[in-house]
């Protein structure tokens, strides 16, 4: 805090009006920045040169976008040199409107007493056919997030030992969080399970009151609402 | 014994005080419905509220029913609380057949009934798909007052029940019944 | 092992030698604490071998996610951990408020906290009373359900639910606190602790207790952040992370608290850990209503635009659920719906330690262990 002048003002200008708590104004969108010059970021850079494609923040979330064949190296570097000893998961996300179409999404932390807390993403691109290299080999913990991706997407991880479906059961036709999947599935019971339910019995989709799911809203003006309801 | 007996007791209230009269109907369904034993299966968030209804503030052992057994070989209700997926449904199915009849099955919360909030890929859209339900009780989760009404609505429905015909569950609708 | 006439070798310390069995350990079973499969291999008594099969609980709520609006998530949040509902909610509103950059106001933030801490408190008589039975001991299931009741009825008087709750929103909270709902709760917690007395009473220097959990299923450190471990699990391994003390998020930073460690990982020290946290979170609500009085009459909500659009970005926002680190990664795409909303549920990273720490006990331990790690298969499968 420097030694201000004083509740005047210089040259006998009023002082401004204080200023309105954080809740009441509107609020601050975080914006993508470039995180180069994180000292994490340039340590990586200098172990792993081509390995890093791009650092940046987002709502003070630091970001690297790796390429997909250095991930695990990259997971080990971090955890090796910089002490990221917790994993903290795996996920996958889909862009079908972009080739590659699929993201796998690495939160990794570093934890107290050895380092201060702090949490880093890794992200690299895939698409259905490109396997991904596993991150087992380095944090035992990613084994069932990796499968989980795998069942959701149809991403494949290299060098997992137990690559199958851990949520939904052999056989499942499709990979349910793919954009174009969708809700209510595409086969169901009586199609899945013929030898319990026999023919009339079981689950068929499409039955039912007709549900579709909502479409996305149109947009709106964005009238803001007052902050202090009570 | 024989109506000697009686008469030496000089009693005529001897037979009233000794001698029930009653229908195979009445007692087998008495002996029934206030001794159900339900199958622990909860599978989801109704499966909480079934546990508090056994907690000394609601509990259920004052209907008889507080005696849950784990195997379906020993159990008459199989309350189905919580969500029944896919993956689970032919295992509920199973279970189901492993239970000896007489046999029951309420169907405790929105997922059970009809699938609840979750129109998926994954979920079945109520268990009456896979096995017949008596009662539906509905809620997301239900309080557990409403499991306990659930549990007597049965119970009034067991009334209704009759023995003609063999063991299994078949219900007498009596003509001019009051609705309940 | 076995002799050449296929007797068993009465020197090997094994129980029984040459034949493996396949056992398969639920899905239906009382003590799997919802619809957990696991397939052992045993030896006799046993366990050679431990495979978990989840899944049962699969209901889709990250594709449910993806279709309804920021707000109209909340209650699909508390399905998930349905045992610890708040705490979900919070972990979800406090990403939402992350990517839009909402502040949440003081009165909120310490309302968020002290139901955060009612829930954890909820959270871990459920696992007293659920852990106790399956050992064996049936009089602290009792108990515990006798207190919970109490906590349930706070959280109905706030927003009807018992257990389901959609008590919070984001950037902030639906409702202000009913009149006389302060001095309920702080009713519950000044009797509470003598509570907590009488359950260390029943189990903690009770001698079969203590043969069923002490040594049963250690857990090393490195192990631990290896597979992803967080929570009381980690905590009782020596770690002692905790998001409210390292990060802290909502009134945590305002309060004080101690967070319980021990040393040794194994069953009996999860325990110990999880009372002492029942106590902390006594002392955290406490303080939290002695500092209520000063926000009266305070906003319980941020200002906010009526249609709350995401925008294109991505944010992870983790926090200190009763089970681990729950959190969320949340994609915007300039929409009132989440792109992605992805759930980081701790019961699924603390059950992948199960099969190493299962390894080479028994069966009955197996059922110590599933109940010292505390997973909720609602969050397990998702």
């Amino acid at each position: 805090m420097s030694d201000g002048p004083s509740a005047v003002g210089e040259g006998g200008t009023p002082a401004p009006p204080a200023e309105k708590p954080a809740w009441e104004r509107d609020p601050v969108v975080p914006e993508w920045r470039d995180a180069d010059d994180d000292p994490l970021a340039a340590a990586l850079r200098e172990a792993l040169p081509e390995a890093i494609r791009s650092v940046k923040t987002f709502a003070g979330d630091l970001t690297f976008d790796v390429e997909r064949e250095r991930l695990a190296d990259v997971a080990r570097e971090l955890k090796t040199a910089h002490g990221f000893s917790l994993i903290v998961d795996v996920c996958g996300a889909d862009y079908p409107n972009r080739e590659p179409r699929f993201d796998v999404v690495v939160h990794l932390a570093s934890l107290p007493p050895d380092r201060a807390y702090r949490v880093v993403r890794l992200k690299t691109q895939t698409d259905e056919a490109t396997p991904v290299p596993t991150l087992t080999g380095v944090y035992r913990g990613a084994n069932w997030p990796e499968r989980e991706v795998f069942d959701m997407y149809g991403v494949r991880f290299e060098g997992h030992p137990d690559m199958t479906r851990i949520l939904l059961w052999e056989g499942f036709n499709g990979h349910p969080l793919r954009k174009e999947f969708p809700v209510e599935g595409i086969d169901t019971g009586a199609a899945i399970y013929s030898e319990h339910y026999g023919e009339t019995m079981g689950p068929v989709a499409g039955t039912g009151t007709g549900w579709k799911p909502p479409k996305p809203a149109p947009p709106v003006s964005d009238e803001t609402e007052e902050g202090g309801a009570k | 014994m024989g109506l000697k007996v009686l008469d030496e007791m000089g009693d005529s209230g001897a037979i009233e005080s000794n001698v029930l009269t009653t229908t195979y109907d009445k007692i087998f369904n008495w002996a029934r419905r206030s001794a159900i034993w339900p199958m622990q299966f909860g599978l989801a968030c109704c499966a909480i509220e079934m546990m508090a209804v056994l907690d000394p503030r609601h509990d259920m052992s004052r209907f008889g029913a507080e005696v849950f057994r784990a195997t379906p070989r020993q159990s008459d209700l199989m309350i189905v609380a919580g969500t029944v997926t896919e993956k689970m449904a032919p295992i509920v199915k199973r279970l189901w057949d492993q239970m000896p009849e007489p046999k029951w099955s309420i169907a405790m919360g929105a997922c059970a009934t009809c699938g609840g909030p979750y129109r998926t890929y994954a979920v079945t859209q109520g268990v009456d798909r896979v096995i017949p339900v008596d009662v539906y009780v509905p809620g997301c989760p239900p309080r557990p007052e409403a499991l306990l009404w659930g549990l007597l609505h049965l119970q009034r429905k067991i009334d209704r029940m009759t023995v003609a015909g063999g063991a299994g569950a078949k219900l007498v609708p009596r003509i001019g019944e009051a609705k309940r | 092992m076995s002799t050449p006439n296929g007797a068993p070798d009465p020197s090997s310390d094994r129980l029984f030698t040459g034949e493996e069995m396949e056992l398969s350990f639920g899905p239906q079973h009382p003590a799997t604490h919802g619809v957990l499969r696991l397939n052992l291999k045993i030896e006799g008594e046993r366990i050679v071998g431990c495979y978990p099969i989840i899944g049962y609980l699969h209901r889709g709520t990250e594709k449910l996610f993806e279709l309804h609006p920021f707000f109209q998530n909340v209650p699909h949040t508390d399905r998930m951990d349905y045992i610890a509902a708040a705490t979900n909610n919070l972990a979800y509103v406090g990403a939402v408020e992350k990517l839009v950059g909402l502040t949440v106001p003081p009165r909120a933030r310490y309302i968020r906290t002290i139901l955060a801490e009612l829930q954890r408190i909820s959270s871990h008589l459920v696992w007293l009373a659920t852990h106790a039975i399956d050992i064996g001991a049936m009089t602290p299931f009792f108990y515990c359900f006798r207190e919970r009741e109490r906590v349930l009825d706070l959280f109905e008087q706030y927003c009807g639910a018992r257990l389901t709750l959609n008590c919070m929103r984001p950037g902030g909270l639906p409702f202000d606190l009913p009149a006389g709902w302060a001095d309920t709760c702080r009713r519950f917690c000044e009797d509470y602790p003598a509570k907590i007395d009488e359950y260390e009473g029943l189990l903690t220097e009770n001698r079969i207790w203590k043969r069923r959990t002490v040594g049963v299923g250690v857990l090393s450190p490195e192990a631990a952040l290896d597979l992803g471990v967080t929570g009381p699990m980690l905590r009782a391994s020596g770690i002692g992370f905790d998001l409210r003390k390292v990060r802290p998020y909502e009134a945590y930073g305002e309060v004080e608290f101690a967070v319980p460690t021990a040393q040794n990982g194994d069953t009996y020290d999860r325990y110990i850990v999880r009372m002492a946290e029942m106590r902390e979170s006594t002392k955290i609500v406490l303080q939290c209503l002695d500092l209520l009085p000063a926000t009266e009459g305070g906003p319980i909500m941020a200002k906010r635009p009526r249609v709350l659009k995401g925008p294109k970005g991505e944010v992870y926002h983790g926090i200190e659920g009763p089970k681990g680190e729950i959190g969320f990664y949340i994609v915007g795409d300039g929409t009132p719906n989440p792109y992605r909303c992805h759930v980081r549920p701790p019961s699924f990273m603390n059950l992948q330690s199960l099969p190493d720490l299962a390894n080479g006990h028994l069966v009955a331990d197996l059922v110590a262990l599933i109940g010292s790690t505390d997973i909720v298969l609602g969050e397990v499968d998702r």
